[in-house]
């Protein structure tokens, strides 16, 4: 781990919704270009300390953060930071697919638009590029003018995954993206996952310890708030240090 | 014997369930009942006027005059421009006033604010016409004519304010309610993707609303057009075909107010007020027919 490259390094972070604290000190480092599984029992604060990763979490009131969250060293909750652009460089997939009620290229060509390229070449070839990486374009380049309402669950999350690389992002963060998804839409989500992390650093939230297992190159186990046990995949699945992470991942409780 | 107890028991849910259906089925056959029986009431009270008139005279003729003695006049063309001036008029005012009041209450406004602005603004909608119209003689009339230099303000400038002002309340309201009803889901893959709450707003909550948008604005339309009593009372009511927003007008739902009391019964003045009146209801109805073919094309092409 000590030559890995660091991409964002997480420093004793803590989260509270008005008076609940949700999240206690949790300390982690996000290597470069590997993907990294958030695991742990309902409720634990993984999807909220993956939400704290691109400040999603200022979208709802009431909530503070404490902690640095640094990303190629700079402090993203640092005041001056400027928050748009934080987001394009770190994408997310949430966990439903939520294409938006447009066209399969208008969704794709969304986030590039809004950053100012207007070029009508430029943005079909952002389009085909992205959806080629998402693994989509095979199946839908003769329909691209249609609804994105129309297409499958599985193809939509794989669209949102399109949407989300368009713009060009360092990061990815995955919120349980699978979980609305059948095994077959999964396991081709899975498979882009082990495509994607060549070119991009992945942090997947999960609750299905088997996904993290075969997917992820480092685990961090997460319970009630606090991060447990951080390593390599491996490891952690077979060895792991602390008797909590063993207990879950045994499945003796969550 | 416990086997025909049951089935009776289901005889009676399955009798009950057909007489809940048809109950249904009846209100909604009743509306149908009430909007065809409106429309021959219109056409049979009106058609007589064509006796007389020709339907050409009566749909392209400017000049309103039926109570001359020598040379009644039947021309509406005036009243229906009229009427269109004040409804565009109004939308103009109302349209982006009110839905970026809805985008402020769904979107920008705390829960706080919103709770206590809306029900207000929807107090606007219980306002009766009348007092509108007060407003319009002693308020804004004035206020136009000494802002344009005019004799006086009672013209179409001030029926589109008026109406404005009472479409505000429908197309505020239901818009809110389309924009509110937008999942949250796009506006958090909108941002994101790192774009701004403003360009979220604008390119994907908003196209979202729009088939609830176009709905409010249509209600706040049928209400424009379809209103009688504040431009009765604002817009000067002249006969004439209309010079400009600046000139008195009056529409052909005011004509029908005014004239209505005072014709004597089944004469040609009579009949054709009742003309107007189907003209006024196929006009309205277009709209709501155009804004529904909108609508579904709309929807088909994004879902």
């Amino acid at each position: 781990m000590a030559n890995e490259q660091i991409k964002l390094m997480i420093e004793d972070l803590d989260f509270y919704y008005g008076d609940f604290q949700v999240l206690e000190g949790v300390s982690l480092k996000i290597l470069v270009n590997k993907v990294t599984a958030l695991i742990g029992p309902s409720g634990c604060g993984k999807s909220t300390f993956l939400r704290t990763l691109n400040r999603m979490n200022d979208l709802i009131e009431g909530t503070k953060v404490d902690g640095k969250v640094l990303l190629d060293g700079q402090d993203i909750y640092d005041k001056g930071v400027d928050v748009v652009g934080l987001r394009k460089k770190i994408g997310m997939v949430f966990q439903e697919p939520n294409p938006f009620p447009k066209s399969i290229y208008e969704n794709v060509a969304y986030g590039p638009r809004a950053h100012g390229i207007k070029d009508k070449d430029e943005l079909d070839h952002i389009v085909e590029d992205s959806l080629k990486k998402a693994a989509l374009w095979d199946e839908i380049n003769d329909r691209l003018d249609q609804s994105a309402m129309g297409i499958s669950g599985g193809q939509q999350q794989r669209l949102c995954i399109a949407r989300a690389l368009a713009v060009n992002p360092d990061i990815l963060l995955m919120d349980e993206p699978t979980s609305a998804l059948d095994p077959i839409a999964t396991a081709k989500i899975e498979d882009l996952i082990e495509n994607l992390k060549e070119d991009y650093t992945i942090v997947i939230v999960t609750h299905s310890m088997q996904q993290a297992a075969r997917i992820s190159d480092y685990t961090s186990f997460f319970l009630m708030g606090e991060m447990i046990e951080y390593g390599l995949t491996d490891k952690l699945f077979e060895k792991p240090e602390y008797k909590k992470t063993e207990d879950y991942i045994t499945g003796r409780f969550g | 014997m416990k086997s025909s107890k049951i089935s009776r028991k289901d005889e009676i849910a399955k009798i009950k369930e057909k007489m809940i259906e048809l109950f249904f089925f009846a209100n909604g056959v009743l509306a149908i009942v009430v909007l065809i029986g409106i429309f021959y009431l219109l056409l049979s009270e009106g058609l007589p006027t064509f006796r007389e008139v020709s339907i050409k005279e009566f749909l392209t003729s400017t000049r309103w005059n039926p109570v001359s003695y020598s040379n009644p006049e039947y021309g509406i063309v005036g009243m229906i421009v009229s009427t269109l001036m004040v409804t565009f008029g109004s939308l103009i005012l109302s349209v982006p006033l009110g839905i970026a009041c809805a985008a402020y209450l769904a979107e920008v406004a705390k829960p706080k604010e919103r709770e206590i602005l809306k029900p207000i603004i929807e107090m606007l909608a219980s306002i009766p016409s009348v007092v509108i119209g007060f407003l319009g003689i002693v308020m804004v009339g004035p206020m136009i004519a000494r802002i344009f230099n005019l004799s006086n303000g009672l013209n179409a400038i001030n029926g589109s304010i008026l109406l404005g002002v009472m479409a505000l309340p429908t197309i505020i309201s239901i818009s809110e309610d389309a924009i509110s009803s937008v999942p949250e889901e796009y506006k958090q893959a909108s941002l994101a993707l790192g774009t701004n709450s403003w360009h979220t707003l604008i390119k994907v909550t908003l196209p979202a609303a729009l088939s609830g948008i176009t709905a409010a604005v249509m209600l706040g339309m049928g209400r424009a057009i379809g209103e009688t009593m504040a431009v009765l009372m604002a817009t000067g009511n002249a006969p004439a075909f209309p010079k400009s927003f600046f000139g008195s007008i009056r529409t052909l739902t005011a004509t029908i107010a005014i004239e209505l009391g005072e014709v004597p019964y089944n004469t040609t003045h009579y009949y054709s007020l009742f003309a107007v009146g189907a003209v006024l209801f196929v006009m309205t109805f277009m709209i709501n027919l155009v804004s529904d073919i909108v609508l579904h094309k709309y929807g088909e092409g994004e879902n």
